[in-house]
């Protein structure tokens, strides 16, 4: 029984194997079919970006079109040939950085006699990851004790709407922010009555909370905003970037990450908390046990439902927070549904991190490069509609939950209600 | 299950049966849980959907500021906004029955049938809507039934109206019971394969439908967008494709501007395909069984992975369905703006219907009229169109915990069910 086991794995993993190795093998034909007509041009990428008047200098990467992607491309077919005869250990981190070269290739391709400013698209990328990220840290907390958060799209739709209301009333945006926060913490404990106390379905539940918000959003926003009271959707300008001394002058690395919104800071801090909170902390590991075994928890005197309580309003708050950066963070405004599918992007990179901050805000970057990649390229006119180009972070996440780069390991009782005995 | 009722707070009364008239009304009577809690749960969301409107109203702001001068005027004025909104969106959805009636009256006099076409036109429109909801309200059902969340339905309406205006338009020279069916079939087909990525990913690898199938949506969206800007344009460039061929038309039951046409009958029999289907087929029986316990479904014999892509398939053929007929009934070309949402407020119908295809129905009429009426409160009472959304939300809130509910009510609940609580999610 226990050999038969085995062997049917030993078999499972020569045949992901082979189809990791056929991947490979496709995509490494697919950037040979970029060689086209790209001999003798010439790439540039510009690093240098200029910021509050200061350039901050870096020489330009020019590189020779033709042979670079030539070179990626072998690169890549090695890779699959090796993976087909010898196999890697880990395929996970070979698939990810094969994909990586494959977007390189394409990027190279892209920007044929023409030039690409890469410092900026990879400011524009952690920008937009942002909000994604914040989603994908509020699901964390949620589902680390236990309980779905589909709802999160909606708690940052009201957390946009609500910060944009508050922040034009008060005119502080700080008070936009808390407000945002304090409104995404009101709909999580809707969630957490429903599936906490009352055990309804969670998906059933997150869902009752994305069509409320939709609807009590726009009906707010048309009934006493669009047309009457314009003034209430101007919160004024978003926040300014806050440069960090002396750090934000260093090129490309300046830029990206130290000159942001302060929000963006605000994420970096809430990553490293969560971290050591997860890990490091009693709470953090009483949350988790009620995550993946609340019977047990219950017997070592664990309050399982206080936990998913507090966790569940934790989520909200951090989602409320991710809509308030939606709308008065970086744009200043709001807009009917603008969140726009960044709650289950969110959710989708927690799932890419397997459930843990580093690898939630490294899939919440991807998205937001696939996110930045659309507008630049459609800049660049590559000669694929910019929709087909939009498509591109949807497709990665199917691909990323569909395990082709390894079965993720979740919360035992994820989506499970408590009830005690 | 005895805990969350035991703990809602009035049900816990040193009465066990709490007297109140609603129990009189319903509990005592015996009639079911199954149809009171649908209807206390939509009349509840129209309470509260009342009160937001009144309160969003500035006439009825300004009676409350002078309430302490003038109590009943506040009071008055909610009223009145109230009745105001409501009236106008029953108007809008039936049309005004005394000008019905008088209608027909002149009509059999003098043979005059064009204002009494005109008269109907509010009850066709609300008939109208209500034909992709019905459809897909199944489409989300059939989902349910297998322990499936199809979220996609959205996607699977415009992915399915551009393969029937594809064969609508370009398909010339077939006589029409030849191109309409097969514009209908390219429909729902577009929709079933679309759906049964989804489904396979799902029984391949365990990838939650939830978040696939709204990936798909917005991979749909784009694809109608790149389909409508580019290849399936109309000739002049405008973002709308050409409009079908008349043969591709399902055809209306009465001339113009009453828009009523027999695709409403094609949803009531699907309808009733669908009962037939779950409940008197094999596959339907193994449908249900994987959406009630997968394990057993796998002990007994059934292959769960099939059975998911299979109950996809038909939940998203469904809703493909639901966007083709609409498109070969009422707009003939597809645009953009093709859809208000047909497939999110499917889920809704699904939940109140309680995944049946007689409730869906049901509730699907009901959102249908709602919608109707809907543009004619904006536009005389000014309550945004957004309201019935909001209502529709209350309702799955109450729908899914009917403790809400029966706190409320005062309902006894000693001989209550709760509604089948279908698998959990497993891993979003």
């Amino acid at each position: 029984m226990q050999q038969s086991a085995m062997l049917s794995a030993l078999i499972k993993n020569r045949r992901r194997n082979f189809t990791v190795g056929l991947f490979l093998i496709v995509e490494a034909l697919l950037i040979f079919l970029l060689l086209g007509d790209t001999s003798g041009k010439v790439s540039t990428f510009v690093l240098a970006i200029t910021r509050a008047g200061t350039n901050i200098g870096a020489p330009d990467l020019v590189v020779p079109t033709w042979s670079s992607i030539l070179a990626l491309g072998t690169l890549v077919g090695v890779t699959a040939l090796w993976q087909l005869i010898r196999g890697f250990q880990r395929t996970n981190a070979v698939v990810i950085s094969m994909v990586a070269v494959g977007i390189a290739a394409f990027l190279i391709w892209a920007t044929r006699d023409k030039s690409l400013n890469l410092t900026g698209m990879l400011v524009s990328s952690v920008i937009r990851a942002t909000p994604i990220a914040l989603a994908a840290l509020s699901g964390l907390y949620s589902e680390r004790s236990g309980v779905v958060n589909i709802g999160i799209e909606g708690m940052m739709l009201m957390g946009a709407f609500v910060s944009v209301v508050a922040a034009s009333v008060a005119g502080n945006l700080y008070v936009g922010f808390a407000a945002g926060i304090l409104a995404g913490v009101v709909l999580a404990l809707l969630h957490a009555v429903l599936s906490i106390r009352y055990s309804v379905n969670q998906i059933v539940s997150g869902t009752s909370i994305i069509i409320l918000s939709l609807g009590l959003t726009s009906y707010i926003f048309r009934a006493f905003i669009d047309p009457p009271h314009p003034e209430l959707n101007s919160p004024g300008s978003p926040l300014a970037a806050v440069a960090i001394p002396f750090l934000w002058r260093i090129p490309v690395v300046g830029p990206i990450l130290f000159n942001q919104s302060p929000i963006i800071y605000i994420l970096f801090m809430l990553l490293i908390a969560t971290q050591i909170f997860f890990y490091s902390t009693k709470w953090g590991l009483r949350i988790r046990s009620v995550g993946e075994n609340p019977k047990a928890a219950d017997t070592l005197g664990i309050n399982v439902s206080r936990l998913r309580y507090i966790s569940v309003l934790i989520s909200g708050g951090i989602a409320g927070l991710g809509g308030a950066y939606m709308s008065i963070g970086s744009v200043g405004f709001f807009n009917e549904g603008m969140s726009a599918g960044k709650g289950f992007l969110g959710l989708a990179a927690m799932i890419f991190g397997n459930w843990n901050p580093g690898g939630a805000f490294l899939g919440s970057l991807v998205f937001g490069f696939f996110d930045s990649w659309q507008e630049k390229l459609s800049i660049l006119q590559v000669g694929v509609p910019t929709e087909l180009l939009g498509m591109a972070p949807y497709i990665a996440t199917m691909i990323v939950l569909a395990g082709f780069i390894g079965r993720s390991r979740m919360p035992a009782a994820d989506g499970t209600p408590y009830e005690k005995q | 299950m005895g805990k969350p009722t035991a703990k809602s707070p009035r049900a816990q009364g040193p009465d066990p049966a709490p007297r109140s008239p609603w129990s009189r009304l319903f509990v005592r009577k015996g009639i079911p849980e199954m149809v009171y809690l649908p209807i206390l749960s939509v009349f509840t969301a129209f309470v509260i959907g009342g009160f937001i409107t009144a309160f969003s109203a500035t006439t009825t702001l300004d009676a409350w500021s002078t309430f302490f001068q003038e109590p009943v005027r506040a009071l008055a004025a909610t009223w009145g906004t109230i009745r105001e909104a409501y009236s106008a969106m029953f108007v809008g959805a039936f049309g005004n029955p005394i000008e019905v009636f008088r209608q027909v009256m002149s009509w059999i006099q003098t043979g005059e049938s064009k204002a009494l076409l005109a008269s109907i036109r509010p009850l066709s429109e609300s008939m109208v809507i209500s034909t992709p909801y019905i459809i897909a309200g199944l489409a989300v059902a059939v989902g349910f039934r297998g322990g499936l969340f199809n979220i996609g339905a959205e996607g699977q309406l415009f992915v399915s109206g551009m393969a029937a205006a594809y064969v609508g338009y370009a398909v010339h020279g077939l006589p029409w019971f030849i191109h309409l069916p097969l514009a209908i079939l390219a429909g729902a087909l577009a929709g079933a394969s679309w759906a049964a990525i989804p489904g396979y990913l799902k029984a391949a690898t365990g990838a939650h439908e939830v978040i696939n199938t709204i990936m798909m949506n917005y991979i749909a969206f784009r694809l109608t967008e790149f389909l409508l800007n580019g290849p399936m344009a109309r000739p002049d460039g405008l973002p709308i494709t050409p409009e079908v061929l008349a043969t591709a038309y399902i055809p209306r039951l009465l001339p113009m501007p009453v828009r009523l046409h027999w695709g409403f009958f094609i949803a009531l029999a699907l309808a009733a395909l669908v009962y037939w289907f779950l409940w008197k087929t094999t596959y339907g029986m193994e449908i249900r069984m994987v959406g009630a316990n997968p394990r057993a479904a796998r002990y007994a014999g059934i292959s769960v992975t099939r059975i998911t892509v299979l109950t996809m398939a038909i939940s998203g053929a469904l809703a493909g369905l639901a966007g083709t007929i609409h498109m070969l009934g009422v707009e003939h070309r597809m645009v953009r703006a093709f859809s208000p949402g047909y497939g999110f407020d499917a889920i809704a119908l699904a939940l109140l219907g309680n995944s049946h295809p007689l409730g869906v129905v049901l509730a699907a009429l009901l959102f249908g009229f709602m919608r109707g009426g809907a543009a004619r409160m904006q536009s005389l009472a000014g309550t945004p169109v957004e309201l019935i959304r909001v209502i529709q939300g209350l309702v799955i809130v109450f729908i899914a915990a009917p403790e809400i509910i029966r706190g409320l009510y005062r309902l006894s609940s000693a001989r209550l069910e709760r509604l089948p609580q279908r698998r959990n999610a497993d891993g979003v």
